[in-house]
């Protein structure tokens, strides 16, 4: 089966037709969606600035990301499912817009951010763990997930505006 | 009356200059969404990490006071970020937000998320000491936070549906 056979299965399913159909069910979908990327965006901010040494430089790395990012994966899991619920609803029109693909990318490349940093970068996290001024990779790595995260809600709302669906 | 009065405003406020400049820059509108829903990002994300450590969900190993003195104060500089941007969008589109009762509804919700963030702020800072033993304040603060909680995502869905609702 091939990329393409999967995302018009989906989008033929009848839980797709009951997203486009029902007046209610998208906007309520989009709302949960918006609520989570809030959570996730702003939770990562944190640990980006901890990262920078711009805040909670009082506490160690270990402890803000251990503090943050539950709530930030448990956002990014409920952001996940409500965006894979609007996609479903009009798969080939997303994947047909430029945002969109823009957006998955950057997501993508995000996630790459986070992976390197801690299996690279932070190998030797307990030897800097406390310090207010954190080596360059950690700070890179703080900077560019802050740019990402803008891109990432720029590109977002910039599907809304182009995708004409209806 | 009022509704006429707001419309007659909104086609006022649509035939100046501003809002012609943000009407025919179609960039302006997206730009300013985004960072109006990255400012959300902030304030909400901000008490929401507040409130979960109110029901001890998240970083236990800090006293509250410690936590709120975190997190809340970031949020009256961006709600002042929030009230420029929200007001060039209105600005653009007045009809979309000021004919709309989402919006004031949204508003409603606003106040009362001000006023119960504020009230937070000061009673948690008031007695710094006595947070995680007193149950009664334990209680009072966890409906207090459910609350913040419940009001943050009404706005963000009020927010959001105040583009389904604009009259035509």
């Amino acid at each position: 089966m091939q990329l393409h056979d999967l995302v018009s299965w989906f989008e033929d399913s009848g839980l797709a037709d009951n997203i486009r159909e029902n007046d209610l069910l998208f906007p309520l979908i989009e709302s949960v969606h918006v609520a989570s990327i809030c959570l996730v965006v702003g939770s990562i901010l944190v640990v980006d600035l901890r990262l920078l040494g711009l805040a909670s430089i009082e506490r160690s790395v270990s402890r803000v990301t251990s503090g943050i990012l539950p709530l930030t994966w448990s956002a990014f899991a409920v952001a996940v499912a409500s965006g894979g619920l609007m996609f479903i609803s009009n798969a080939t029109k997303y994947l047909a817009n430029g945002f969109f693909v823009a957006k998955l990318f950057l997501l993508l490349a995000a996630g790459l951010n986070m992976v390197i940093f801690h299996a690279i970068s932070a190998r030797d996290l307990p030897r800097w763990d406390d310090e207010s001024r954190l080596p360059r990779a950690a700070r890179l790595a703080g900077g560019l997930s802050i740019l990402l995260w803008i891109s990432v809600v720029a590109c977002g709302r910039w599907v809304g505006f182009t995708m004409k669906i209806g | 009356m009022i509704d006429a009065a707001l419309s007659e405003f909104s086609k006022w406020l649509a035939a100046t200059p501003l809002s012609h400049a943000i009407q025919t820059t179609g960039w302006i509108i997206p730009t300013v969404q985004t960072i109006h829903i990255l400012s959300v990002a902030v304030v909400f994300s901000s008490a929401t990490l507040v409130n979960l450590r109110i029901w001890r969900l998240l970083q236990r190993d800090a006293p509250l006071p410690e936590i709120a003195r975190r997190f809340l104060p970031a949020i009256w500089p961006v709600l002042l970020v929030l009230l420029i941007t929200g007001s060039l969008l209105i600005i653009g589109e007045p009809r979309r937000s000021l004919v709309n009762s989402t919006f004031y509804l949204k508003m409603a919700l606003l106040a009362f998320a001000i006023v119960l963030t504020a009230g937070l702020q000061r009673w948690i800072s008031s007695s710094p000491n006595s947070w995680d033993g007193d149950r009664r304040r334990q209680m009072t603060g966890r409906v207090a936070a459910t609350l913040s909680i419940l009001v943050w995502c009404g706005i963000v869905f009020a927010g959001r549906w105040i583009a389904y609702t604009q009259a035509g």
